[in-house]
């Protein structure tokens, strides 16, 4: 069968199970675009390429499946590099797709050429860039598989024009082979470690449970679940590992680290046995190295050996797939007698719990629990990067794995309203809320226009404190109070702007309509957005301040601690 | 502490902007780095030579071994392999001078490759020791312009397994 270069790489994403693309076309791509249509995956046509790799993103962690992302040569690549440095910091997987000018104009400052390949290395897992018709199969096929296996991530390929359509004989993959390359590839388990940790465990006296991104994404939330339980371990779960371990447990701990709860970090503090399982130690978890977990025999299970003492020196170190981990873990399971210990963090929940003050205005920590009630930990939370992120963390109960979809790592502002979007292309059943802040939401709020086209009922709800919240607390606290550029006085009308774009848009200023707003949008048949305006110099506590240790952690401001 | 990588990578378009972005991008120091064919045209060997402290080299290799077109990553003692680095230099030879750094260049097997009225080009080989003696010899005189290779390496066949290398 004679294919051009374009139709074998449709074939190859089609047999691969591609379910969804995200894009916008131009010159460089439109011979790829025009076999597009054939294709028989949808494809989302987005106003901004950071947008489409974005919505790949969210759209990967909630559904667990990569999807690709079409983007022309020159500037709509070089837009992706945002999105998949971001996918690249949280290993998630996507396949992007970018055009590229002819192979004889490649290096001649063409009409849109940009050096994508090099732009891209240091932000993917992998790239190829196509120079003959014939490497197409091999490297779509290569590309979905690196993206998927191991630690996922994203990889690119650049798709020079000319090759998009030269013609060449194209074999389709044999039928009985799989769509995707399942198994995913993972080192041989090592029953040396998990014996190491099974005697640490049975020693331990005062041990914690730290579960990050691996949970989620080895799809180990079960195996933890019964580990942490049949042990009477803590869990305690890091931002990206939130969703990983229910909420609601005895057993929860919350967040640990810069903004994590006050007993999250005094559990780190005393233990003497961390067990982290597929967390990647980030300097927002540890803060300062030299006086995290001091008293602790440190086990770490990962998938990347390049995790494994890269910034924390690990006594145990255990290179695995967590839920393999955990499985032989669940079977030679000889807890120890931590009861003591277990009053201790118990008093510790108890007495230090996250709260915040009531003052009539709308406490953006307020509307979050408001949605936490509606949604009754059921729905899927989408947010953009600052204090709203934050609060989010710490104040939704997560119910299950794969609702909580934030950035992480890049800490990407603009995140929230694409990445809202593609979750909801993969779980239209779920109700999607993305928590975002009026700074981060101004960023990518063009995709609004998305929302509407393909009516993708999202709902929005912006904690709008007319500030780049994080950066005030931060000058606020560090900076004596000046307030440098962190200020956006004139704040557009986003209720009124929502609408321009065909979307609900509601202004709330009263505390007394948070609830009923909520509730209007969460009933609306369509994207809504809410603009809260929220208390303006509300603070993100606790906090660790940066480059301190976890033992430095401040519990409220300073008058209120002064006062108590 | 300084350390050779010995890495075997696919003889690729690009493979080698992925080795040094990644000492670019976790800001590794490279001391040198030299590239070339191997005996499987499909492959090739790039030698680097890093420094950092101890676990920043474990790091190095780890963070190699992820690179897809990377197939192996041999950390490298001085005792366990060969190492050989080659050496233009010319140095500054009056003719008063010039039997005397002669003499010095043939002590070290280097060869004389070129001769001006006031200088002399001479080519030499050897593992990092030597080489180091051997600028060092004649810095005395002055080098005017000087070239290498980097270090290039290839482990010791037949290597008892059990062997240790002398710390």
């Amino acid at each position: 069968m004679e294919l051009n270069g374009s139709q074998i790489m449709i074939e190859e994403l089609k047999a691969a199970g591609i379910e969804m693309a995200f894009g916008i076309p131009g010159g460089a791509i439109m011979p790829f675009y025009d076999e597009l249509l054939k294709a028989d995956f949808p494809h989302i046509l987005t106003r901004h390429e950071q947008g489409a790799a974005h919505m790949a993103d969210g759209y990967a962690r909630v559904s667990g499946k990569v999807a690709i992302v079409v983007t022309t040569s020159g500037p709509g690549a070089t837009n992706l590099i945002t999105g998949l440095a971001n996918a690249q910091m949280d290993s998630v997987p996507l396949v992007a797709i970018t055009g590229q000018v002819a192979t004889n104009m490649i290096g001649t400052d063409a009409f849109q050429e940009a050096d994508v390949y090099g732009c891209s290395i240091p932000v993917t897992k992998f790239n190829w860039l196509i120079k003959d018709v014939n490497e197409i199969q091999h490297v779509t096929r290569e590309a979905i598989r690196v993206a998927t296996t191991g630690r996922p991530g994203p990889v690119l390929i650049d798709f020079p024009k000319d090759i998009q359509i030269t013609n060449t004989v194209y074999t389709p993959r044999e039928s009985a082979e799989s769509p995707l390359p399942a198994p995913r590839e993972y080192p041989e388990l090592d029953t040396e470690g998990i014996d190491k940790l099974l005697a640490a465990i049975e020693r331990a006296e005062r041990p914690v449970i730290i579960g990050g991104a691996g949970i989620i994404k080895s799809g180990a939330s079960a195996e933890l679940a019964k580990f942490a339980k049949a042990a009477g371990i803590p869990v305690i779960n890091t931002l990206l590992g939130l969703g990983g371990f229910p909420g609601t447990n005895e057993l929860f701990l919350g967040m640990p680290g810069m903004h994590g709860t006050a007993y999250a970090n005094f559990a780190l503090c005393e233990c003497d046995l961390l067990i982290n399982l597929g967390a990647r130690f980030d300097d927002r978890v540890t803060g300062k190295v030299s006086s995290f977990c001091p008293k602790a025999t440190i086990a770490h299970v990962d998938i990347d050996d390049a995790e494994i003492d890269k910034r924390v020196h690990t006594h145990i170190p255990i290179l695995g797939n967590v839920r393999d981990v955990l499985s032989a873990l669940n079977e030679h399971l000889r807890p120890g007698d931590y009861d003591e210990w277990r009053q201790t963090w118990t008093d510790w929940k108890e007495n230090y719990p996250l709260q915040y003050d009531w003052d009539g205005s709308i406490k953006p920590q307020y509307v979050i629990d408001q949605i936490q009630e509606i949604t009754e930990g059921n729905g899927i939370y989408v947010t953009g990067v600052g204090q709203h992120q934050m609060w989010a963390a710490q104040f939704i109960r997560f119910n299950e794995p794969k609702t909580w979809v934030t950035s992480g790592g890049l800490g990407t502002m603009g995140f929230g309203l694409p990445a809202a979007i593609g979750a909801k292309f993969a779980r239209p059943e779920k109700d999607v809320w993305l928590i975002d802040g009026d700074g981060s939401f101004a960023m990518t709020l063009v995709e609004l226009a998305t929302a509407a086209t393909y009516n993708v009922p999202v709902k929005v709800a912006i904690l709008n404190n007319a500030y780049l919240g994080m950066v005030r607390q931060w000058q606020e606290l560090f900076f004596e109070k000046r307030y440098s550029h962190s200020h956006y006085p004139e704040n557009p009308d986003f209720g009124t702007i929502a609408e321009g774009y065909g979307v609900k848009g509601i202004n709330v200023t009263d505390v007394n309509e948070v609830r009923n707003s909520l509730e209007t949008a969460a009933e609306h048949d369509g994207p809504v957005v809410l603009n809260f305006l929220v208390n303006k110099e509300e603070n993100v506590w606790p906090m660790v301040p940066a480059g301190a240790g976890n033992d430095e952690m401040q519990l409220a401001p300073p008058s209120r601690e002064a006062k108590s | 502490m300084r350390q050779v990588y010995s890495i075997l990578v696919n003889n690729h378009a690009g493979v080698l902007s992925h080795v040094a972005g990644l000492f670019t991008r976790r800001g590794y120091n490279i001391e040198s780095i030299a590239a070339g064919p191997t005996e499987d045209t499909t492959i090739t060997r790039i030698v680097i030579v890093a420094i950092g402290e101890e676990n920043e080299l474990d790091q190095i290799a780890k963070q190699l071994r992820k690179l897809y077109d990377v197939r192996e990553v041999e950390q490298i003692s001085y005792n366990q392999a060969v190492t050989r680095e080659l050496v233009l230099a010319t140095i500054k030879a009056p003719i008063t001078k010039r039997s005397e750094i002669i003499q010095l260049a043939n002590a070290f097997g280097a060869q004389v490759i070129n001769m001006t009225d006031d200088t002399v080009t001479l080519e030499a080989s050897g593992n990092d020791h030597k080489v180091r003696t051997l600028l060092k010899a004649f810095e005395g005189y002055g080098i005017s312009q000087m070239a290498r290779t980097g270090m290039i390496s290839l482990p010791y066949d037949g290597m008892p397994e059990d062997w240790e290398p002398i710390a």
